[in-house]
């Protein structure tokens, strides 16, 4: 598969999951294992554009597809990504651990919608828990993403 | 221009955003190459005696490397003998011990569902699986003690030896003329339920034994009382022993010091000899890391007519799970802020700990407060009701003046500072209290099936508790001009590294980018308390702000000594961070050529910071919600707070502080519960049955400013991190009952789920 533009290639056991194949083999430790039941989303990453749950996923069904992680969302190492700029102009964050699932949440709910409105920025993150914010911030931060986006694409 | 009361974007941001935190499971160092993995066995039930242990099938399955049982655990200290003589008036946070002791592996009883049985030690997690399923265990079933009515009638005992289930007994025993005086009288008994703290990073060690020392990487608040606690259960000398506390993810106090697990795992690396790691499942997480609140609480309010409360009584019955591990601190602390910032005459509070066949409990955000501000402020809305006043005027009416300050309340504390009206009225009209009670009028008068409630809640709370433990700060200025601070408080979220460079910044003028923040690791920083009970800012903070006046200090003599100037004359500019000569900008020297001056041991000062006392911050918190009075169904729709913790050092913290306790403190009114069934099966295991709260569950929440200093430190700082648990709780909970309280429905036990609304509103109208 590929991992934020780099061929990664592994031979594993049939049950390894792809979060495990991106934190254990590829060696990106962003996203997280939270749970067993893909209910709180701290493995969210993007698989062909899409945001899945990589708890949920086998390695072996990301075989030949393209996988972006937290890591691979910012241009450049001073040049954040604008949901991470807001994340972090916003305090969308405090301990850290679900911040790149909800990051890339939110980079995928934005893709699907990217005027969304407070309601639809709520119930987009709903499978996304934080135990920090009160998500107050983090739904703000990703209002101002899509403000920020929309201003970079205005010409 | 000073940097405090700034708005300041965190530090810790930029790589928990690009790579993320380094968390103990993402750790990759050398020594931890090739580390086997532990899986715990666990008990599958509630209450049962062990008959025997067979573990010679794991032992033989592929990749297992060791099992573990009761019977390896032979080169451990016993532990110490309780102490004797009566328990002292202010219990310590600790396991009761004696007949209570809890074991590292049960022994030939387990006591909840999910105590540690045997450890499995594999070279992979899946394989460990496995062969923890091959681990036979034969157990004999007792009969289960859940909740505190079955502990109380002691059928069934967890320790015979102890003869009953109380395990401790506090308070006084009734006054039959205390409510003397009253004309109204209300009584009832309510529930405090039990609450997972659910961080969302669970328990996580490595271990290592190599060359005589063991070397621990554990996720904690307090890496320094984690070395303590394996000084003591290893029989180990300190400099034998080094904790690594990583970055971690969220704790709410279920991550104060370690536990038997996180003990077992650094333990079985000595006995084995292998490197090990353990990452617990959310399932472990939630049905063996410790839970918090579950409390059984008698309110007892009189006062009169006009809406004055003349006496006020609580008894608690604390539901502490299978083992004492805080004896009776928890209550201790109900107790101790049972009178709420209310000015009340007569106040008599009692309290019984009582073991249960549930994992223990220990502190959850706000540790004791939350359930002291939930208990008297349904008093309050009780006695309103019974009065017919409406609930705000009855808190305006007995809160604490402001003239009243320093304020001795009956329960013991001195209430330090406060303006507890000020608070209230400055929720009520950011509110828009009378227009909300005007929509709520107008629903009930159409019979809207979506109904409008409001809760307010007042508090005062008590942080730093154990101000008298102290903090250490040990700051470092450089040759190059750069400052390094070790704090003995390791964070796990709140902002330390911001804050604690913006305090040097501040001081001395050191940019923030020019300062390192070291936290978490006792070869560092071999002594600290950590963070847990609002306590960071006003112990760690104030230690950083007194070292860096030290180091102030010798600055100027050492820029004197330089510029052969008189100590007297020699001025530090902040706003550039130089020394100079009064009057003469131009003489100006670095910090770098300041600390190029000094001799062999640099420019550094350590200060361990143990004069401060508690602190009382106060506010109020005004919750409104909608209930569709056909389904039950509990939105809420508004928060609003007044959260008055001092002067505050960086906005931003300190919101999201509030937030985040308040998303908590709502959880607990509107949807969370540990449900365990009669034979002491846990219901809530997964994250699909336990309801942590999520964002589409929540509005944004309305925050207003309120700083009135403390005078007891320099700072004039109070704690924030548990006012948002302490206040929205009771807020949330109090609006939902209000929105059907035009029913005849007067209380509904949290949380309030639509069946239990749905089931007051039925009772209600039967009853009419």
């Amino acid at each position: 598969m590929t991992i934020n533009g780099s061929a990664v290639a592994a031979e594993v056991a049939d049950r390894t999951l792809l979060v495990q194949f991106v934190r254990e083999v590829a060696g990106l430790t962003a996203a997280n294992i939270g749970c067993d039941t893909s209910s709180c989303g701290a493995c969210t990453i993007l698989l062909d554009g899409q945001s899945v749950k990589s708890c949920t996923v086998l390695a072996a069904q990301a075989e030949g597809r393209e996988v972006t992680t937290v890591e691979g969302l910012a241009s450049g190492p001073d040049e954040l990504h604008p949901v991470q700029q807001a994340f972090r102009a916003e305090h969308g964050l405090q301990c850290g651990f679900c911040t790149p699932g909800m990051v890339m949440a939110a980079v995928s709910l934005l893709a699907e919608n990217p005027h969304p409105t407070e309601e639809q920025v709520r119930s987009g993150l709903e499978g996304n828990l934080c135990r920090c914010t009160g998500y107050h911030n983090i739904v703000r931060a990703v209002l101002a993403a899509a403000d920020a986006v929309e201003g970079q694409e205005r010409p | 221009m000073s940097i405090m009361g700034t708005r300041v974007a965190r530090t810790e941001d930029p790589k928990l955003l690009t790579v993320g935190g380094t968390y103990v499971d993402d750790i990759r160092v050398p020594e931890l190459t090739g580390a086997a993995r532990v899986t715990f066995v666990r008990s599958p039930l509630g209450h049962a005696r062990i008959t025997g242990i067979d573990a010679s099938a794991a032992r033989a399955a592929p990749g297992v490397v060791a099992v573990l049982t009761v019977a390896d655990i032979d080169d451990l200290p016993p532990p110490p003998p309780p102490p004797e003589g009566p328990p002292p008036d202010e219990p310590a946070p600790l396991p009761l011990g004696g007949v209570w002791q809890e074991p590292l592996l049960a022994v030939d009883r387990v006591r909840f569902a999910g105590e540690p049985v045997a450890l499995v030690i594999t070279d992979d997690a899946y394989r460990g699986a496995d062969a923890a399923g091959l681990v036979s265990v034969d157990y004999e079933p007792l009969p289960a003690v859940i909740g505190p009515e079955a502990a109380l009638a002691g059928e069934t005992l967890l320790f015979p030896e102890a003869a009953s289930n109380v395990a401790v007994t506090n308070g006084k025993p009734a006054d039959p003329a205390a409510f003397d005086g009253c004309d109204v009288v209300v009584e009832r008994t309510i529930g405090n339920q039990r609450v997972a703290p659910v961080p969302l990073e669970g328990r996580a060690v490595a271990a290592r034994w190599h060359d005589g020392r063991l070397t621990v990487w554990v996720s904690t608040q307090n890496p320094q009382i984690s070395r303590f606690i394996m000084v003591g259960a290893f029989g180990l000398d300190p400099g034998a022993i080094r904790v690594i506390t990583p970055d971690v993810g969220g704790g709410f106090g279920a991550k104060i010091g370690v536990d038997r697990d996180a003990l077992l795992v650094a333990w079985a690396a000595k006995h084995t000899g292998r490197a090990l790691r353990w990452t617990e499942t959310r399932t472990e997480n939630l049905i063996a890391m410790t839970h918090g609140r579950a409390q059984r609480q008698t309110i007892k309010i009189g006062g009169t007519r006009d809406g004055r409360v003349l006496a006020y009584r609580l008894d608690v019955v604390q539901d502490t799970g299978a083992y004492p591990r805080l004896g009776g601190f928890l209550p201790f602390l109900t107790s101790l802020m049972a009178a709420g910032p209310y000015d009340i005459g007569r106040v008599e509070t009692a309290y019984r700990v009582v073991v249960t066949n549930a994992t223990p409990i220990n502190a959850y955000r706000g540790a004791g407060r939350p359930e002291a501000t939930a208990a008297i402020e349904r008093a309050m809305d009780l006695f309103a009701a019974e009065v017919g006043m409406d609930p705000a005027e009855v808190r305006r009416k007995n809160l604490v003046p402001a003239g009243k300050f320093p304020y001795h309340s009956p329960c013991g504390p001195v209430y330090d500072t406060g303006d507890y009206v000020g608070a209230l009225d400055k929720v009520l009209a950011g509110a828009g209290y009378a227009e909300l009670r005007a929509e709520q009028a107008r629903r009930r008068a159409r019979g809207d099936v979506v109904q409008l409630g409001i809760g307010v809640a007042s508090y005062v709370e008590i942080t730093a508790q154990d101000a008298a433990n102290g903090e250490t700060a040990r700051l470092e200025v450089h040759d190059d001009g750069t400052a390094t601070v070790y704090t003995g408080s390791s964070p796990h979220g709140q902002g330390h590294d911001t804050a604690w460079a913006m305090l040097v910044q501040d001081d001395l003028g050191i940019g923030m980018d020019n300062v390192t923040v070291v936290h978490g690791d006792t070869d560092l920083i071999p002594l600290g308390i950590g963070t847990y009970g609002s306590r960071s800012l006003q112990q760690a903070g104030v230690a950083v702000h007194r070292a860096a006046l030290d180091v102030k200090d010798q600055a100027r003599r050492l820029a004197a000594d330089m510029m052969e100037a008189s100590e007297a004359d020699l001025e530090l500019d902040t706003e550039r961070g130089v020394w100079h000569v009064r009057g003469d900008p131009a003489s100006a020297r670095t910090w770098a050529d300041v600390a190029g001056h000094a001799g062999a041991d640099g420019l550094a000062a350590s200060i361990n910071y143990a004069e401060g006392t508690p602190t009382f911050p106060f506010g109020t918190h005004l919750a409104v919600a909608e209930v569709d009075t056909e389904t039950g169904k509990a939105t809420l729709v508004r928060h609003v707070t007044v959260d008055d913790a001092g002067t505050v050092l960086n906005p931003v913290l300190t919101e999201g502080q509030r937030h985040g306790g308040i998303a908590q403190g709502v959880a607990q009114a509107l949807l969370e519960e540990v449900v365990y069934d009669a034979d002491g099966n846990p219901l809530t295991s997964t994250l699909t049955d336990y309801a942590a709260i999520t964002a589409a569950e929540l509005p944004s929440f309305e925050l207003l400013a309120s700083e009135t200093p403390a005078t007891i430190n320099p700072l004039g700082v109070k704690g924030i991190g548990e006012a948002g648990t302490i206040g929205a709780t009771p807020a949330a909970h109090s609006a939902v009952i209000d929105a059907v309280s035009h029913l005849g429905v007067r209380h509904i036990d949290m949380p309030t789920t639509p069946a239990r609304v749905w089931a007051a509103i039925s009772e209600a109208r039967n009853r009419q």
